[in-house]
């Protein structure tokens, strides 16, 4: 807002301030260095809420156990010891790289999180092709049919894809294209076959369709399409609804624009215009729009994968959380933390790069 | 609004209530939408409102004095949408879940709306280092995934073990996390636009403190945008509450109906053809947040003269998505 006035402090600047000179090099670095408290706020706040919440023994064995063994073992655990020596402790872990076992199941936290990271980055994949596939061409042609009959159900629609939880566009999805004909898997990523075959292979990147392509199984591959679908669309369709949206808004908005009008009156096709004219300009904000759907993603992500039974971050999250795993958490919530903060700051930086405006 | 004191003439009564103004100002299309989602909320206000006298059975009302509900049963009879594996009236459950939805939206929203005000006024018109602590803060909430937000809080708060109220309280809490960060970049963005107004560095003049220049001549002006902004939350508060319920960080569920719970006991039934017990709470979600995002898109449009005529080109690079609308106001400032 070009009404804001806000001086500009010295070294480092709110991020939502402007300030009125600095070169893109002085933005970039300011912009690079705002990812650190992000992290680190997050993390501190994941570490104090979580020790709120009970603690890992207790969620374990409560009830089970006489409440002496229960302290005793919380007391060997180093639980009992002051919030303030265990905050230190962790920040120093994390800063030589050492993010301990996951107590409920005794996993290295790094093995952990790069299995499960990757069926979550399948998934979120998957999910933003279908969002794409659909939401793109339906907008440009809400663009097209403006105010007439097919734009209003296409705007119909889209209010849908975004009122629809996750899990229950899961759960129809299920109901009809499992249960009721038959034609993909209830859940799972893959069959047991294919995940016996996916674990034998040597450097696998846990992605399992590019895993499938490279030792060219194409069995495999097609069966990992198979379980691929349904997830992906629950989750895709979410997103899809919003950039529909926007490229509808977006191409109506340069549709109006004098070269349009131009290359109109030059006798260029209605078709044409639509989709090379009008549509190039408009997909810059999809830009900035697809970093902010990331963090929406990864939220639909645990629903998504506790619907279907995908095994990955966020199905692992909800399980970690429950045991009241600590060290799982916070290691999770990390990633996210690092995944968030970076792809703000790259659409951050592709926006300024694209707008010079935007510079703060 | 006559916040600058200057008599303005009465007008009519429906142009002075929020909706009902704006019922009158829409044409077409978007009149035929804003009285859906109107009509839509209606109902959903007052299902929840009328929950008791609307329900044949109590919430976790398994037999009455005909014996046991059966299980599982398919809708029709005495059980118009059939039964749960629990012996639960999924009809029941679907509306008193309204209430419990009802109750969380008023309890989050206003909450948020007050934390939200208010350190949004204070971190505006102070500055200095405690505002850019605050909104490093709030970004950082407000970039992180807002449904683990409240997944954490709740936990943090309930730990998983809470009544009615209690259940009520804390997911409210949970939602609060996730919406303050927005309510406070919009105030304090206001708030710091209006600091540097002539009208409040005349009261700085005159001697006003600055807790009444804050109350007094910040807060009525900062504050116009709220309506606008609740309803645009307000949707995804009843979707972030369902979320909770379906990962089993709601409430209790013997305490109240929540859809997002009933949805998760679902998932087990699908797999054996049962559809009932999920598709009429997934459906009442679904039915309520279109309600809301209609109502609040409309009035979204209707308040920005870009949007409201038929045949204008709207902005560049507005973006109108109800998610999308408020992320971009929130970015832009």
């Amino acid at each position: 807002m070009a009404t804001m006035i806000d001086a500009p402090p010295p070294t480092v600047a709110p991020p939502k301030s402007k300030s009125a000179g600095g070169g893109l090099g002085r933005y970039i670095l300011i912009r690079f260095l705002l990812i650190f408290p992000t992290i680190f706020i997050l993390v501190t706040l994941v570490f104090f809420l979580m020790r709120i919440t009970g603690d890992p023994i207790t969620a374990a064995q409560g009830g089970r156990l006489p409440q002496e063994q229960i302290d005793a073992l919380i007391h060997q655990a180093g639980y009992d010891r002051n919030l303030f020596i265990q905050y230190i402790e962790y920040l120093g872990n994390i800063a030589t790289g050492n993010f301990g076992r996951t107590i409920s199941d005794g996993r290295p936290v790094i093995e952990m999180l790069t299995t499960f990271g990757a069926a979550t980055l399948e998934l979120s994949i998957n999910a933003l092709l279908v969002a794409l596939l659909v939401g793109i061409p339906l907008g440009m042609f809400a663009a097209h049919k403006r105010d007439k009959v097919p734009d209003a159900f296409l705007r119909l629609f889209a209010i849908l894809c975004y009122a629809t939880p996750v899990f229950f566009a899961g759960l129809l999805l299920k109901l009809v294209f499992s249960v009721g004909l038959g034609w993909f898997p209830v859940a799972g990523r893959a069959s047991t076959t294919t995940e016996l075959a996916m674990g034998r292979l040597g450097a696998p990147t846990g992605i399992y369709w590019l895993d499938a392509l490279r030792s060219s199984d194409l069995a495999a591959f097609g069966d990992i399409v198979h379980h691929a679908v349904l997830p992906a669309v629950a989750l895709g369709l979410l997103t899809a609804g919003v950039f529909l949206r926007l490229v509808r808004t977006n191409v109506i908005g340069t549709l109006g624009k004098d070269y349009v009008e131009a290359g109109r009156s030059r006798g260029v096709s209605e078709y044409r215009l639509v989709t090379k004219h009008a549509y190039k300009p408009a997909l810059i904000p999809i830009i900035t729009v697809m970093g902010l759907q990331i963090a929406l993603m990864l939220g639909g992500a645990v629903l998504t994968e506790t619907t279907f039974e995908w095994k990955g971050l966020g199905y692992q999250l909800a399980q970690y959380l429950t045991a009241r795993d600590f060290v799982a958490v916070q290691g999770i919530v990390m990633l996210l933390a690092v995944i968030v903060a970076v792809t703000n700051f790259v659409v951050d930086i592709a926006a300024a790069l694209i707008d010079p405006r935007v510079r703060y | 609004m006559s916040i600058d004191g200057l008599p303005h003439p009465k007008k009519p009564i429906l142009d002075r209530i929020p909706v009902a103004s704006h019922i009158r100002q829409s044409v077409g299309l978007q009149r035929t939408m804003l009285l859906i989602g109107v009509v839509l909320c209606a109902a959903f206000v007052l299902t929840a409102v009328f929950a008791p006298l609307l329900a044949p059975f109590g919430f976790s009302q398994i037999s009455d004095d005909a014996g046991s509900f059966p299980a599982q049963a398919a809708p029709g009879g005495k059980h118009l949408l059939g039964t749960t594996v629990g012996g639960y009236d999924v009809l029941s459950r679907v509306i008193w879940g309204s209430q419990t939805a009802a109750a969380v939206l008023v309890a989050a929203v206003l909450m948020s709306i007050f934390l939200g005000v208010f350190l949004g006024l204070v971190s505006g018109y102070v500055g200095g280092w405690l505002d850019r602590v605050l909104v490093v803060i709030a970004d950082a909430i407000y970039a992180f995934p807002t449904l683990l937000v409240a997944i954490v809080m709740s936990i943090a708060i309930n730990k998983g073990q809470s009544g009615f109220w209690g259940g009520i309280l804390a997911c409210g809490l949970a939602i609060t996390a996730v919406f303050v960060p927005q309510y406070f970049r919009v105030i304090r963005a206001e708030t710091i636009r209006l600091k540097a107004e002539p009208f409040v560095e005349s009261a700085q003049v005159v001697g006003a403190s600055s807790a009444r220049i804050i109350g007094r001549h910040i807060l009525a002006n900062a504050t116009r945008t709220l309506p606008l902004i609740f309803t645009l939350n307000a949707s995804e508060a009843i979707l972030t509450l369902a979320g909770l319920g379906f990962l089993g960080f709601g409430i209790e569920p013997s305490s109240a109906a929540e859809w997002g719970f009933d949805l998760n006991k679902a998932l087990a039934d699908a797999s054996s053809g049962i559809w009932w017990t999920g598709v009429f709470p997934g459906l009442a979600i679904v039915l309520t947040v279109v309600g809301l995002t209609l109502v609040g898109e409309s009035i979204n449009d209707l308040n920005d003269p870009r949007l409201r005529g038929r045949k204008r080109a709207s902005g560049t690079s507005s973006v109108t998505g109800a998610n999308a609308a408020l992320a971009a106001e929130v970015r832009s400032s």
